[in-house]
């Protein structure tokens, strides 16, 4: 019995095939070389991880940071707000006076110290939530590993945004503040401290007219000029110190 | 409030009925039912005023929603509050939203967030949004009342608590609401600086951020600082504190509500002087005298140093080691440097005071603590209270106001016996004027044994018809005066008590740190005494009663004693005699000193210097000029090499070879415990006919010195509040005016003292409160202490010149006008 060629060409690859498909799915060996070869034809799947890192979610909580306004004055107060909502105490703020000659944030207060712990910080952004001034936010950076624990405590220079263009680093004085006639807090103007090298005087033989210390409305500074987004005032973050050491 | 016969009334608050006396605010009574009514204005200690308008409630029957803090209890009425009447929780709401529309809400830098009672009454009672959309009212902010408190007046929302507790409470109205409708704000005068002692007290009370401490400026949070219950140590008072401290570091101190004692308030010392536990002028570790300097030491080189002089001051024979402590110390350093002198160094010679006491006195004081002191309950009710040798605002504020509170109330009247009347002028109701020292003559007279002038006879007919009169004996008061009042009370009734200055004064007296005493109350010289203490300590005890401060500087000045203990006393300033005490710590060979802070005696005279932990650094207890014993404990960690002064003075017991029984509180407590008080309190001594108090003995010219100190002076507890002390009061020499006139002397001028051992330069103030003949100095105001014009003896006369107008203030100026 001869069978037609074309058959048994046929029936020879159909035994092969069927015999390939018994190889690569009925035994271990098989088994094992099925997963390269069927992956030599999907779609490459590794991250070049430290040359080309992933874009992470808009509302990724990274590092944080500490804002300024466009001209350079941090939003920080340092109310201790942050430190208040943190669960796991990991903010440390100390406040201090403003002074007519060093102006360091809009009002009368600002952070003279502010650190975030981040042996202890869970980046769960209740800070963020807290803070009055969107001074802290949280920025897309997670690369902040430390060969010593004391690297992980975050200081405020590393924290706080670079000087945005056009702005001055702080301190600044407050007639500089005031020639701006910038409106901070969404319009509100900031009332000056009267207060002269950190020393209070007494206001013995206050002035006659009480009422003329008011601050008439008329001399508020009206502006048109919208506060920027908080979220996209100040420049470029620094680049970690601690990576950097 | 009212002495009327009780009636009372019953009525209902949300349903709950409630029966309290006829006069009661509804607010009191509320809270008697656990019902808290928002409130700003309203406090328990001050008059009601209703300026606030937030606690409104509504009465059925009445038409107008009523104000719960100042309308009292009506019978039968049902009263609804916001827990219950949407009448009255509209009303609230609507009161705080006016009361926000000009607030400023800067919560985020107010001092006060956190701690708001605004913030936390708009978050329980107000509503969610405000329809103001208006430029709120504004103000130039902070403004600094005085150094010490900053006033913020778009924060203030017109309680006007400040302004009634400076009228009402300490009696100083600095502070007062100006201007009227919107633009009413709280102000100081405008030729009268804010000088109050008690001027903390308005940051405390304030129920917004309106008033603020410039000390706690942007420090802390309530939350971030650690709240540690203690009591002050400035003065006998016994004041209950917070301390609040965050990093290891006192951030602030408030007063504690502590109805039995400083009710709510403190002063201004207790409130703010805390930096001298961190000021540059701390003692931090051992030091020993090489030369002229003094270096750093180990503890071991410094206790055995001690130790070498101590032996070898024993085996040169009795009497040539004493123990002086001042009255700063606690009630367990008290007792544990009474038993160390006693029972290691073998010695009676050990003194609490830095005034030359009459030798009396020891008998006297030991008398006191077995009777029944008065208490600061027993102030307040007296219908006359007879202060003399006290000046309670300058030496114990809080008793002062408790004075004030009872003058206040119409119930109290005051007699001044002494030769001024001091910060006593305005409450006082007679002063029967004095010599220096003859404050016991009067007293005695007024207990019928004596003559006595117009006003005196007064006096006494009236103390003859109240019950229960109340006499305070201070330090200042002269020889024989307590034991003068203690028959004054026997006879007339009522109660004594003698008011010490120091906080620890009335522990050295109770732990027998006064010679010829012991502990509880018991005196060397009674043998049942011995016996009971000599089977407690196991030891026997020396037969002779020792020499008090005066002999043993006498002695030492002598070159008869070779090592003087110094337990935080500064000899050097605060001796009665500067002179003596300057040449006693220049002969004797050995200074021992524990204290605080570099005072004059440590940097010039001591040989070893031990570093001690202060009050907040420490555990221990405290009695106060009442016989009242209140436990404080640890607030912060002391600098790292200091130590409790019982812990020292164990060790150098140790080294010496003795046991003194205790290692730790508990069991040096115990100790005390067993050892008790006397059964049967001594007797105060017979009143001796003292002879040189004579009031018409001014022999020549010159002046007899009251030596009176002032609150807020140079004293080293002080150092580095520089806020408190800029609101010190001016150091002044105080003439009679009769004596003006003859010196030709008016208010500013500058005079000098010249007395036995030196002089000072002081400016005058004339006045007409004050015996003539007689001066008042401050203790430690001027750049030199009362103390140098004394002379060895502790006798203070002076002769006055006047000095030359023109010269710079701050100069010591010897020129003669």
């Amino acid at each position: 019995m001869e069978l037609p060629p074309v058959l048994v060409t046929t029936l020879t690859f159909v035994i092969l095939a069927l015999l390939v498909w018994v190889l690569l799915s009925r035994t271990v060996l098989g088994r094992g070389f099925s997963v390269p070869l069927r992956n030599m034809f999907r779609p490459v799947e590794t991250s070049q991880y430290p040359e080309k890192p992933r874009p992470v979610a808009p509302r990724f909580h990274g590092r944080h940071q500490l804002n300024r306004y466009a001209d350079g004055l941090e939003k920080c107060i340092g109310c201790e707000l942050c430190a208040w909502a943190c669960p796991a105490d990991a903010i440390y703020v100390q406040g201090a006076d403003n002074t007519v000659e060093a102006r360091y944030s809009p009002g009368e207060r600002y952070a003279e110290d502010y650190q975030i712990n981040y042996n202890r910080c869970i980046l769960c952004g209740l800070c963020i939530e807290a803070c009055p001034t969107r001074a802290l936010t949280m920025t897309h950076e997670y690369e902040f590993s430390a060969d010593q624990r004391s690297k992980l405590v975050y200081t405020k220079d590393q924290l706080i945004a670079g000087v945005p263009p056009g702005g001055d680093e702080t301190p600044h004085t407050d007639r500089q503040v005031k020639e701006r006639g910038l409106n901070y807090y969404g319009g509100l103007a900031v009332t000056p401290p009267t207060l002269h090298g950190g020393t209070y005087r007494p206001a013995g033989a206050a002035p006659a007219s009480r009422a003329a210390q008011v601050v008439p409305t008329g001399d508020l500074p009206i502006s048109d000029e919208q506060p920027t987004d908080p979220a996209t005032v100040g420049g470029p973050t620094r680049r970690d110190p601690g990576r950097d050491r | 409030m009212t002495e009327k016969p009780v009636d009372d009334v019953t009525f209902t608050i949300d349903g709950q009925e409630i029966t309290v006396p006829k006069g009661t605010l509804m607010i009191r009574a509320a809270e008697q039912l656990g019902i808290i009514i928002p409130r700003f204005c309203d406090h328990p200690l001050l008059d009601p005023v209703g300026a606030c308008r937030q606690c409104v409630v509504e009465v059925e029957g009445l038409p107008k929603p009523m104000m719960a803090c100042t309308t009292t209890v009506m019978p039968d009425k049902a009263v609804k509050t916001h827990a219950t009447s949407d009448m009255a929780k509209k009303a609230q709401e609507g009161t705080l939203e006016f009361l926000l529309i000009n607030h400023p809400l800067d919560c985020p830098m107010c001092d006060k967030g956190g701690e708001c009672p605004l913030q936390d009454q708009a978050l329980a009672h107000g509503s969610n949004t405000s329809r103001f959309i208006d430029q709120k009212r504004r103000y130039d902010k902070p403004v600094a009342v005085s150094e010490q408190i900053l006033l913020d007046r778009e924060r203030c929302v017109l309680c006007a608590r400040c302004t009634r507790f400076s009228d009402q409470i300490s009696g100083d109205p600095f502070i007062e609401l100006f201007e009227r409708g919107a633009l009413e704000q709280v102000a100081i005068y405008e030729d009268e600086p804010y000088e109050s002692y008690f001027s903390g007290n308005v940051i405390q009370i304030c129920p917004v951020g309106a008033l603020t401490s410039t000390s706690y400026r942007f420090k802390a949070r309530p939350f971030d600082v650690v709240t540690t219950p203690s009591v002050c140590d400035h003065c006998s008072a016994g004041c209950t504190l917070t301390v609040q401290s965050r990093r290891g570091e006192i951030q602030r101190q408030l007063a504690r509500t502590n109805m039995a004692v400083n009710e709510a308030w403190n002063c201004d010392k207790g409130r703010f002087g805390f930096t001298h536990l961190t000021a540059p002028t701390r003692v931090t570790e051992p030091k020993l005298r090489e030369g002229d300097d003094l270096v750093t030491a180990t503890w071991t080189q410094a206790l055995r140093t001690s130790v070498a002089a101590i032996s070898a001051a024993k085996d040169a024979g009795p009497g040539r080691i004493a123990v002086l402590t001042g009255s700063r110390l606690a009630d367990e350093d008290a007792y544990a440097a009474s038993k160390y002198a006693r029972t290691v160094l073998g010695t009676d010679d050990v003194d609490h005071r830095t005034r030359f006491a009459p030798s009396t006195e020891r008998d006297e004081l030991v008398a006191v603590l077995g009777r029944d002191t008065a208490s600061y309950a027993e102030v307040e009710a007296a219908p006359i209270i007879v202060v003399a040798g006290l000046d309670a605002e300058e030496e114990v504020p809080i008793l002062h106001l408790r004075l004030r509170k009872a003058w206040r109330n119409r119930t109290a009247r005051i007699v001044v016996v002494g030769p001024d009347l001091g910060t006593l002028d305005e409450l006082a109701w007679r002063h029967l004027p004095t010599a220096v020292g003859g404050e016991a003559a009067v007293l005695r007279a007024l207990s019928g044994d004596g003559v006595l002038n117009g006003p005196g006879s007064e006096v006494a007919a009236a103390l003859g018809e109240v019950e229960s009169p109340v006499v305070l004996v201070g330090e200042r008061a002269g020889a024989g005066s307590i034991t003068a009042a203690s028959l004054l009370t026997d006879a007339v009734g009522g109660s004594l008590a003698y008011v010490p200055r120091r906080a620890g004064a009335r522990g050295a007296m109770q732990a027998g740190l006064t010679a010829g005493t012991l502990p509880g109350g018991r005196r060397l010289d009674a043998a049942d005494d011995r016996a009971a203490v000599e089977a407690v300590w196991a030891t026997e005890l020396p037969e002779e009663p020792g020499r008090d401060l005066h002999a043993i500087l006498t002695d030492a000045a002598a070159g008869r004693i070779d090592v003087l203990h110094l337990i935080g006393v500064d000899l050097a300033r605060d001796a009665a005699s500067v002179e003596l005490a300057r040449a006693a710590l220049t002969k004797v060979k050995t200074v021992i000193v524990q204290d605080l802070a570099w005072n004059d005696t440590v940097r010039e005279f001591a040989d070893v210097v031990l570093p001690v932990s202060g009050r907040q650094e420490r555990a221990g207890t405290a009695t106060n000029w009442e016989g009242r014993a209140q436990r404080f404990s640890r607030a912060i960690d002391g600098p790292d090499l200091v130590q409790d002064d019982w812990e020292i003075l164990l060790q150098l017991a140790a080294i010496l070879g003795q046991d003194l029984g205790f290692n730790d509180l508990e069991a040096l407590r115990a100790e005390v415990d067993r050892l008790g008080v006397r059964d049967e309190p001594h007797a105060m001594p017979a009143a001796a006919a003292d002879a040189k108090l004579e009031d018409g003995e001014a022999a020549g010219e010159g002046f007899d010195v009251v030596a009176r100190p002032l609150l807020l002076d140079n004293g080293t507890m002080l150092t580095g509040a520089t806020d408190l002390l800029a609101t010190a009061r001016e150091p002044v020499v105080v003439v009679a005016s009769s004596d003006a006139a003859e010196l030709d002397v008016s208010d500013g001028d500058r005079v000098e003292l010249t007395g036995g051992g030196g002089a000072l330069t002081l400016p005058v103030r004339v006045t007409t409160n004050l015996q003539p003949g007689t001066v008042v100095v401050p203790t430690n105001a001027a750049d030199q202490p009362a103390g140098v014009l004394a002379d060895r003896d502790g006798n203070l006369r002076v002769t006055l010149t006047k000095v030359a107008a023109e010269q710079p203030t701050g100069e010591h100026s010897q020129e003669v006008a």
